[in-house]
C-alpha cells in the first residue's frame, strides 16, 4: 500500500519536473478558465466563405490559425537560444524582408500585375535564401565578431523594415491571384486553415532532423561549455551560425504565410512585435535563456501558450490598446514559475516535504 | 589561543626555519616597512594560511614563491585587506603597533599598493585619467594640471607614453607600468606585484625590470610574485618560500642556489638518501621503430619557444616543470587546442596537418585537458551524452547514435571505469571531481585512440582516483596505447614515466630517461643546473 503511495508520487513528481509540465498546465488552465466562462469559447462550426468554400471557424481554430507563426518561429528561437545563449530580436524585421522579397518576385516590374510573373515556389525559394543569408550575417556576428546576440541583431532589426520597403521600390504590391491566398488562409475544399498544415510541417521536419542528426547534441554541448566542444572537435562557430540560418528558413516560412494572409504588405505593421512573442515562447517552455539545453517540445506549446492567451483577451472585449498590459500580467507569472531558480525551490521544497513525511 | 598556533607552527616548520627567520629579523630591525607575523587564514575545510610570517625592507625586490595552492595569493590578499585573517599582527613602518586592514581602499591609504596580473584599468581613457581615477577630490577637475602631472610622473619614471594617450593604444607592458606608476603616485611603501611579467615578452620585461629598480633605489619595497625562475634570480635580493600554506623559509637570493629553490617549492629533499629509483622499466622500442607521433619546431600562439618531441607505440612519456612552464602548452600545441604557429608534425611516419582539434582526433590522438570544469566537462549534460560526445563529433553530424547504442557504451564504461554515478542520465556537474575525471576519460577511451594526452589528469581528485589513474595508464600502453602523461606531482610522473621532457620558462630544456629518471636530476633539471 505505502509502496504504491510512492510509486505514484514519484510519477507525478516525474511529470512536474518535465519541462512540458508548465506550457501545458497553462494552456490547461486556460482552457478551463474559458469552459467555466464561457463554453461557446470551444464551439467549432463549419461555414462557407464568399468563394463558397467550406471554412472552420471558431475560437480553438483561430487560435491553431494564429499561433502557426509564433510556432513555427520558437523553432528557430530555440535554437539560436540554446546555442548562442542569446537572443535574436531582428525576426520581426527579417519576415518584412523575406515577405517583401516573395512579393517582388511574384510582381517582377509591376507592382499590381494582372498575373503571377513567377511560380510561388520560386518565390518563397529566393525568399528562403535571403532570409537564410541574413540569418547568417546575424550568425557570423554573434560567432565569429562575438558581439552580444541582442546587439549583433538590433542592426537588422533598426535596418530590417527599411530594406523590406526598399526591395519593393516603397510600393505596396498587391497579388490579385486567388492562388497565392492559399498559403495564409484556406485551399478551396479543405476547411482547416492552411498555416496550421505548414506550421504541422516544420514541426514533423524539426522533429525528424533532431532525430536523425547531431543538431540537438552539438548546440546544447556548445550553448553549455564552448571550450569544451571546441576540444571534442566540434566547431563552435559554425554551429552557432547554422542555428541563426535555420532561424532565418523559419522566418521565411512566416514571411510567406504573413503576405499571403493578406496578399499584400505592410512595412510598419507585419509580424511587429512577434521577436518579442517568440522569446518568450522560449521562456515559457523553460528553456534557459542563456542557452544550453531546451525542449523543442515545450517552446512550440508555449508559442500556443501565448495565442491562446491573446484570443482569450481578445474574446473578453479587452481593447488592443489594452491588450499588451493584460498579457504582461499573465506572463510574469508563467515566466516566474518556470523559471529554473524557481523549480529548484520547488524540488527542494517537495524533498523537505517528503523527507518530514517519512519522519512522521 | 595564540600559543597554540605558534607551538603547532613550530612543529611543521622545524625549529631551524623559525630561528633563521627571526636571525634575519633583529639584523635588519631598522629597515624594515612591513612585517607580517604568525598570519592564519582558515577557509571552511582549509587551513590556507598556518602562521605565516613575512618581512619586507626598505628599497628590496623580494619574490614570494610557491606551487600552486602554497597560499601565495591568500597571503597577498590579506595584506590587501580582501580576506580577513584568523590570527596573527601586520606591522607597517611608521605605525605603532599592528595594524588592521579591513578592506583595500584601508592597504591603499596605509600605502600598500598593488598591481595585478590583469591590467585593471580602463583602456578607452587616457593614461591622465587612468592615473587619477577615483581620486580626485570634488566634482571639479583640473584638466591641464592633471596631464602636467602626469607627464612629470612619467617622465620621472621613464614610462615611453604620454598623458594624452588613449591607455589601449600602449603597449601591454607600458599599460603595466602605467598601472605600476599610478600604484606608487599614492605614496606607496609597499608594492605588490602578481605576476606582472606572464603576458611580456623579453624587451618588455627588461623595461619593467628597470622600472622596479628605479622604485627600488627609491626606497619602495616591491613583493613579486612570479613562475618564472630566471627573472626571480635577474632582480630579486631575498626570496620568501612557501607550500602547503606554510612559510617554508626566507632566503637571500646569493645564499640559494636555484636546485635548492626548486626543491624547497617542492618539498623534496634534492639528495634524498631515500629516493628509490623508480620501478618504471626503461622503454625500448627498438632503434627501427617509426615513432607514432613526431613534432619537429613545434610552436603555438601560446608563448611557448618551439619545441622536438616524439613517442613511441606502448610509451608513456611526460612533460615536467613548475607551474607556467609551458607544460601544457606543448600538449595543446600538439593537440591543436591552441593555434600551431610553425613546425612539421608527423604520424607514423606520415606528414599530417593538425590546424584544430577536430584534425588530432581524426589522426587517432585524445586529449584529456588540464582544468576539466572549463575545457573538459559539459556540465547540464548527462554522463552518457558526455561519454559519447567526441566519438560521436568523430562519426559525423548525421550520424548518431542510437539512444541503444549511447546506453549500452555508457553502461561498459561506468562499469570499466568504476565511475559512482547515480545514473547514466545523471548531469555531470553533479558528480564528484574524481569521478567528472573519469566520465572524460571514458570520452577519451571510447574514440579508441593511439595516442592519448593527459593533462594533470589526477589533480584535485581523491587518492584512490589517482592510482586507479596511474594504473590505467601503465596497463594501456602495456596494450600498445601511447600516452603522454604530465602531472604536478613528480612521484606520479616518475612511477609512469619512462621518459621526462622537462620545461623551463616555456622552453624545453631537457630529456631525461632511463638512470637520470630520479628526483634530484629531474629537478636540477627543471632549475636549469647548479648555476
Amino acid at each position: 500500500m505505502a509502496n504504491n503511495e510512492t510509486a505514484k508520487t514519484n510519477s507525478l513528481m516525474k511529470l512536474v519536473r518535465n519541462q512540458c509540465f508548465i506550457p501545458v498546465a497553462a494552456l490547461l488552465l486556460l482552457a478551463v478558465f474559458n469552459l467555466i466562462a464561457d463554453p461557446s469559447f470551444f464551439k467549432i462550426t463549419l461555414g462557407y466563405n464568399s468563394a463558397g468554400n467550406p471554412v472552420l471557424s471558431g475560437f480553438i481554430i483561430d487560435i491553431l490559425n494564429n499561433g502557426s507563426e509564433l510556432a513555427i518561429l520558437a523553432i528557430g528561437m530555440t535554437l539560436v537560444t540554446a546555442a548562442s545563449g542569446g537572443q535574436d530580436i531582428s525576426v520581426g524585421a527579417a519576415i518584412a524582408i523575406a515577405g517583401s522579397v516573395v512579393l517582388r518576385v511574384l510582381c517582377g516590374r509591376n507592382a499590381r500585375p494582372e498575373t503571377l510573373q513567377a511560380p510561388i515556389i520560386v518565390a518563397f525559394l529566393v525568399a528562403c535564401v535571403v532570409a537564410m543569408l541574413f540569418g547568417a550575417f546575424n550568425g557570423v556576428l554573434v560567432a565569429y565578431f562575438k558581439i552580444q546576440p541582442m546587439i549583433a541583431t538590433l542592426i537588422l532589426y533598426t535596418a530590417g523594415r527599411s530594406i523590406a520597403a526598399w526591395i519593393n521600390n516603397n510600393e505596396l504590391p498587391v497579388i490579385s491571384d486567388p492562388s497565392f491566398a492559399y498559403f495564409g488562409n484556406f485551399i478551396p475544399g479543405i476547411p482547416v486553415p492552411t498555416p496550421v498544415f505548414i506550421a504541422i510541417i516544420c514541426m514533423v521536419i524539426i522533429g525528424i532532423v533532431l532525430k536523425v542528426t547531431n543538431l540537438r547534441l552539438y548546440t546544447q554541448a556548445v550553448g553549455i561549455n564552448q571550450s569544451s566542444s571546441r576540444l571534442n572537435g566540434l566547431n563552435p562557430e559554425m554551429i552557432k551560425v547554422m542555428a541563426f540560418v535555420i532561424l532565418g528558413l523559419c522566418v521565411a516560412v512566416v514571411g510567406l504565410i504573413k503576405v499571403s494572409r493578406i496578399s499584400s504588405i505592410n512595412y510598419s505593421v507585419i509580424a511587429k512585435d512577434i521577436e518579442m512573442d517568440a522569446i518568450l515562447a522560449v521562456a515559457l517552455g523553460g528553456n534557459a535563456l542563456s542557452g544550453g539545453k531546451f525542449n523543442m517540445a515545450a517552446s512550440i506549446i508555449g508559442a500556443y501558450v501565448i495565442q491562446c492567451l491573446t484570443t482569450t483577451l481578445y474574446k473578453f472585449g479587452v481593447s488592443s490598446t489594452a491588450l499588451p498590459a493584460y498579457k504582461a500580467v499573465v506572463v510574469i507569472l508563467l515566466v516566474i514559475v518556470s523559471a529554473p531558480t524557481v523549480r529548484e525551490w520547488f524540488s527542494t521544497f517537495t524533498k523537505k516535504m517528503k523527507l518530514s513525511k517519512e519522519v512522521a | 589561543m595564540v600559543h597554540a598556533w605558534t607551538a603547532h607552527k613550530a612543529c611543521c616548520l622545524g625549529v631551524g626555519y623559525a630561528k633563521n627567520v627571526w636571525e634575519v629579523d633583529l639584523r635588519v630591525e631598522g629597515n624594515v616597512v612591513l612585517k607580517m607575523r604568525n598570519i592564519h587564514k582558515i577557509f571552511p575545510g582549509v587551513h590556507a594560511l598556518q602562521g605565516v610570517d613575512f618581512t619586507l625592507r626598505k628599497g628590496e625586490i623580494h619574490a614570494l614563491m610557491g606551487e600552486n595552492g602554497a597560499g601565495k595569493s591568500t597571503l597577498i590578499k590579506v595584506l590587501t585587506g580582501v580576506y580577513g585573517k584568523e590570527d596573527g599582527d601586520i606591522f607597517l613602518d611608521g605605525t605603532e603597533g599592528p595594524v588592521a586592514i579591513h578592506s583595500p581602499q584601508d592597504a591603499q591609504n596605509m600605502g600598500i599598493s598593488t598591481v595585478y596580473q590583469e591590467i585593471t584599468l580602463c583602456p578607452n581613457l587616457t593614461v591622465a585619467e587612468n592615473m587619477f581615477i577615483g581620486r580626485t577630490a570634488g566634482a571639479v577637475q583640473n584638466w591641464k594640471k592633471m596631464n602636467a602631472d602626469t607627464d612629470r610622473i612619467l617622465q620621472s619614471l621613464d614610462i615611453p607614453a604620454k598623458a594624452a594617450q588613449q591607455l589601449g593604444t600602449c603597449s601591454l607592458a607600458v599599460q603595466q607600468m602605467i598601472a605600476i606608476a599610478r600604484a606608487v603616485d599614492m605614496e606607496c611603501k609597499v608594492l605588490i606585484l602578481d605576476e606582472p611579467t606572464s603576458s611580456l615578452d623579453e624587451q618588455e620585461v627588461e623595461k619593467l625590470f628597470k622600472l622596479m629598480r628605479d622604485l627600488q633605489s627609491k626606497g619602495v619595497g616591491i613583493i613579486f610574485v612570479t613562475h618564472f625562475l630566471e627573472q626571480v634570480y635577474e632582480v630579486c635580493n631575498r626570496i620568501t618560500v612557501m607550500r602547503d600554506g606554510k612559510l617554508v623559509g626566507e632566503y637571500e637570493i646569493e645564499k640559494l642556489p636555484r636546485v635548492q629553490l626548486v626543491s624547497k617549492m617542492l618539498g623534496k629533499e634534492v639528495d634524498d638518501l631515500s629516493d628509490i629509483k623508480s620501478e618504471t622499466k626503461a622503454y625500448d622500442a627498438g632503434k627501427d621503430a617509426i615513432p607514432v607521433l613526431e613534432a619537429e619546431g613545434l610552436v603555438s600562439n601560446a608563448g611557448i619557444k618551439p619545441f622536438n618531441f616524439h613517442i613511441n607505440k606502448g610509451e608513456v612519456n611526460g612533460f615536467t616543470g613548475l607551474l607556467g612552464s609551458g607544460r601544457s602548452e606543448c600538449v595543446r600545441a600538439i593537440f591543436g587546442a591552441d593555434r600551431v604557429t610553425g613546425g612539421k608534425v608527423k604520424m607514423k611516419g606520415k606528414d599530417v596537418k593538425i590546424a584544430k582539434p577536430l584534425d588530432a582526433m581524426k589522426n587517432g590522438i585524445a586529449y584529456l585537458p588540464e582544468d576539466r570544469k572549463v575545457d573538459g566537462i559539459v556540465g547540464d549534460l548527462s554522463v552518457r551524452d558526455n561519454i559519447i560526445l567526441a566519438q560521436q563529433v568523430l562519426k559525423g553530424f548525421f550520424k548518431p547514435f542510437s539512444k541503444a547504442e549511447a546506453n549500452k557504451v555508457a553502461d561498459e564504461y561506468i562499469k570499466l571505469l568504476n565511475i559512482k554515478t547515480a545514473s547514466k542520465e545523471t548531469p555531470i556537474k553533479s558528480l564528484s571531481g574524481g569521478n567528472q575525471q573519469k566520465v572524460i576519460l571514458a570520452r577519451w577511451l571510447f574514440t579508441h585512440p593511439e595516442y592519448l594526452i593527459l593533462d594533470e589528469p589526477t589533480r584535485g581528485i581523491d587518492v584512490g582516483t589517482k592510482v586507479d589513474i596511474q594504473k590505467l595508464v601503465l596497463k594501456l600502453a602495456s596494450e600498445g596505447m601511447s600516452v603522454t602523461f604530465i602531472s604536478s606531482e613528480l612521484d606520479e610522473m616518475l612511477r609512469t614515466c619512462s621518459r621526462l621532457i622537462v620545461m623551463r620558462d616555456r622552453k624545453a630544456v631537457g630529456e631525461l630517461s632511463g638512470e637520470d629518471l630520479n628526483q634530484s636530476t629531474v629537478m636540477s633539471t627543471i632549475a636549469g643546473g647548479d648555476k
